[in-house]
């Protein structure tokens, strides 16, 4: 076994080598295209596009074995895989449009079935050839072990050209998952791009079968958009970003499946990209656990010192432990309880503030309602100059008594 | 005839029973759209399974199937977190789970060397339904011999248990849960709570598929929760009789899928029998076909022949096709 550095800087071997590059140009590939099914909310009917390419799987083999002896040459192999999952689409969308059953059934009935037909059809197999049976477990799970040159080059080339294929349609594709009814409008046939984004995912599904496996290559086209998604709002950005995932996480994952024995090619995979994602889940800035939760703290903090100076400006005592904390911390406050002067100063202002808030609030309900920062910023920092000069002066010279 | 009650008869007896808990439960998935729990959810019991065989140092059912429900409720609850937390489609936040612990159970089974033993992924994706044997079984009267029955195969006594449990509970609650599904604010508002149903009805999917799924595989699994179902859907639009069909389809599908698994091949003349799992579920698919074309008021092709007979009479048709959007 080669070490994980070996194969890590390529240096492990042509093969070895080859197959990490078409898992990573794979995983870029179907990051890229899950992106657009992700924003189409049809990330499950990859699920449906991947279990229904076992029957075509074994009807291939079936077909050339019977007839050419080529069953177990990868392209027969995909190409059925290919014909089988297109009929699967096909049904799915028949169900969905022809029926009163709602899509959800629709992937589940044609993901359930043609599975099964591919069972019956693998024990067909079995009893034919035992060994011809030794290439199609492969496709379960992914066995990258024992791939061929031709095999991985195959596998690269064809990611390589749904990428660009991709590329080609980016626009479209953008504004289809965004406005269906501006793209219809502007032109587009829409119901043809549906079908060409799931001509794409199909295509990265088939050409995965190999390396990840029919179960889990789905992980390929939605682990990496979901993950991608939480860092950045612009289409592009997500689809780089969802590539890059898809590309690293599957890189990282062949190598190290084949670093040491026994680790599942595709398992391993799927399990770097979900790391992949906790981290995008947990760290991103914008849509990020630890942001969020950073954000609820900042906001945590400004109502209670707020309230903290409130509670002064009206000579209340202050016995929430937190808000005391705060209040000692800006030094408005000294570690007894005693309020300082700039903390008398500041209550002042803050009830003036508040006053002004509350005004605002009788005269202006409706607008007031519509304020996200009401009280929990300076009135001047929120509204513009003359209403605010308009409302101090419906408020008057009143000054709010505080302290001492 | 020996040799039918034997060896055909537990089979046929595990897979019905497998079909029927799954197919009554399904009629509720379907409704709720909720249709994919059962694909998720057997695809999340593999490394729950895999750490009970493991911690249990065995093929313990007991444990086995405790892991499976412990990390049912985990995968429920990671679902959860993710689509709200992280504000992710609730399509995708389960395919990310699901994928992801199905791949952990993967790895744990590959790398224990458990994979080969006792447990594999291919069995618990086909199942072993061929293998349900009944060897004190000498003819019908051994039905009625306690003794007899006390050797039919542990897993058909646990999915007689999970199955009377499934139908208590749909008796039971058969109209909050009809409520629920069709029209949950109405539901709350009587004063049931459609998100204590919603669970219960989750926990009971649970429960059901990871009893059937060590016998019949997860794909019979997943295909029993929505095609019989889907198929009476087609048919009827009152809820009991859907449900007594889906019961009926999933009972048909059973029997019928194994003997022509079992048997089919021998009408061309072969010995080789092919997976009974797998043609039971191609054959509840056949019947949600048939459904979908031929149901009399619902089906694809009646509907296309009133359509046509009234448009050739010049009336308006009152079957208007709902256009897509």
């Amino acid at each position: 076994m080669p070490s994980l550095v070996d194969i890590l800087f390529l240096s492990a071997g042509y093969n070895t080598a080859l197959v990490c590059i078409g898992a990573a140009l794979l995983g870029a590939a179907s990051g890229a295209v899950g992106v657009f099914v992700l924003l189409r909310k049809r990330t499950l009917v990859s699920d449906a596009i991947s279990h229904s390419t076992l029957p075509g799987v074994a009807l291939a083999f079936i077909v050339g074995e019977l007839f050419f002896g080529v069953g177990r040459s990868l392209p027969v192999l995909l190409v059925g895989a290919a014909l089988s999952a297109g009929i699967g689409v096909l049904a799915v969308d028949w169900i969905r449009s022809h029926t009163r059953l709602t899509e959800d059934t629709a992937i589940g009935t044609v993901l359930s079935t043609f599975f099964a037909l591919g069972m019956v059809l693998l024990t067909v197999i079995q009893s034919m050839s035992v060994a011809g049976r030794a290439g199609l477990e492969g496709f379960l799970l992914g066995a990258t072990s024992g791939m061929t040159y031709s095999e991985a080059m195959i596998i690269a080339i064809a990611a390589v050209v749904v990428g660009f294929a991709l590329l080609l349609r980016i626009k479209e594709f953008t504004i289809l998952c965004f406005d269906e009814g501006f793209a219809a409008a502007s032109g587009y046939n829409v119901t043809m791009l549906d079908r060409t984004l799931l001509l794409l995912l199909l295509a990265v599904v088939v050409i995965g079968l190999k390396t990840v496996g029919l179960v889990l290559i789905i992980a390929l086209a939605i682990i990496p958009p979901v993950a991608a998604r939480f860092w950045s709002e612009r289409v592009p950005v997500v689809v780089a970003l969802s590539a890059a995932i898809g590309a690293v996480g599957s890189y990282l994952g062949a190598a190290i499946s084949a670093s040491a024995p026994d680790m599942p090619t595709g398992g391993i995979i799927v399990l770097v990209l979900f790391s992949f994602f906790v981290v995008s889940l947990i760290g991103s800035p914008v849509r990020g656990l630890l942001a969020a939760y950073l954000r609820h703290r900042r906001f945590q903090g400004q109502v209670h010192m707020r309230q903290g100076l409130l509670s002064i400006a009206h000579d209340e005592p202050i016995l929430e432990p937190v808000t005391r904390k705060l209040l000692v911390k800006a030094r408005f406050m000294e570690g007894d309880g005693r309020v300082t002067p700039t903390g008398y100063a500041q209550a002042r202002v803050i009830a003036r503030d508040q006053a002004l808030w509350n005004l605002y609030k009788q005269e202006e309900p409706d607008e007031a309602a519509t304020v996200q920062e009401w009280s929990l910023k300076l009135i001047q920092e929120v509204l513009p100059p003359d209403t605010v000069k308009s409302l101090e002066n419906k408020l008057g010279a009143r000054v709010i008594p505080v302290g001492v | 005839m020996e040799i039918f009650w034997q060896f055909d008869f537990p089979s046929i007896l595990l897979g019905t029973l497998a079909a029927l808990v799954c197919g009554l439960l399904g009629n509720f998935l379907v409704l709720r759209r909720q249709a994919l729990m059962g694909d998720a959810i057997s695809h999340v019991v593999l490394p729950g399974i895999v750490v009970g065989f493991l911690l249990s140092g065995g093929a313990s059912a007991l444990a086995m199937m405790l892991g499976a429900g412990v990390s049912a409720i985990f995968a429920v609850v990671l679902i959860e977190v993710i689509r709200r937390v992280g504000n992710v489609e609730s399509g995708a936040a389960m395919g990310v789970v699901f994928t992801t612990m199905f791949a952990a159970g993967v790895v744990i089974l590959e790398q224990t060397g458990t994979a080969g033993v006792h447990l594999d992924v291919e069995h618990a994706l086909y199942g072993n339904l061929e293998s349900a044997v009944w060897l004190e079984a000498t003819g019908i009267e051994s039905l009625f011999d306690p003794a007899a029955l006390g050797a039919l195969p542990h897993d058909i006594g646990v999915l007689a248990v999970v199955t009377v449990l499934v139908v208590g509970f749909i008796l039971a609650l058969f109209k909050e849960l009809k409520l629920a599904s069709f029209d949950a604010l109405l539901a709350q508002s009587l004063g049931f709570s459609p998100r204590f149903l919603g669970f219960a009805l989750i926990v009971m999917v649970a429960i059901a598929s990871v009893a059937a799924f060590s016998a019949v595989g997860s794909i019979l699994v997943i295909a029993m929760f929505i095609c019989p179902a889907a198929t009476a859907r087609m048919l009827t639009d009152n809820m009991a009789t859907q449900i007594k069909l889906s019961a009926v389809f999933a009972v048909l599908s059973g029997v019928l899928g194994y003997l022509l698994g079992a048997f089919g091949p021998l009408m061309f003349g072969s010995y080789m029998s092919v997976s009974a799992a797998g043609m039971i579920a191609v054959v509840a698919g056949f019947f949600q076909l048939i459904a979908m074309l031929f149901a009399p008021q619902y089906g694809v092709i009646p509907r296309r022949w009133r359509q046509k007979n009234d448009l050739s009479n010049g009336a308006a048709s009152d079957d208007i096709p709902s256009v897509a959007l």
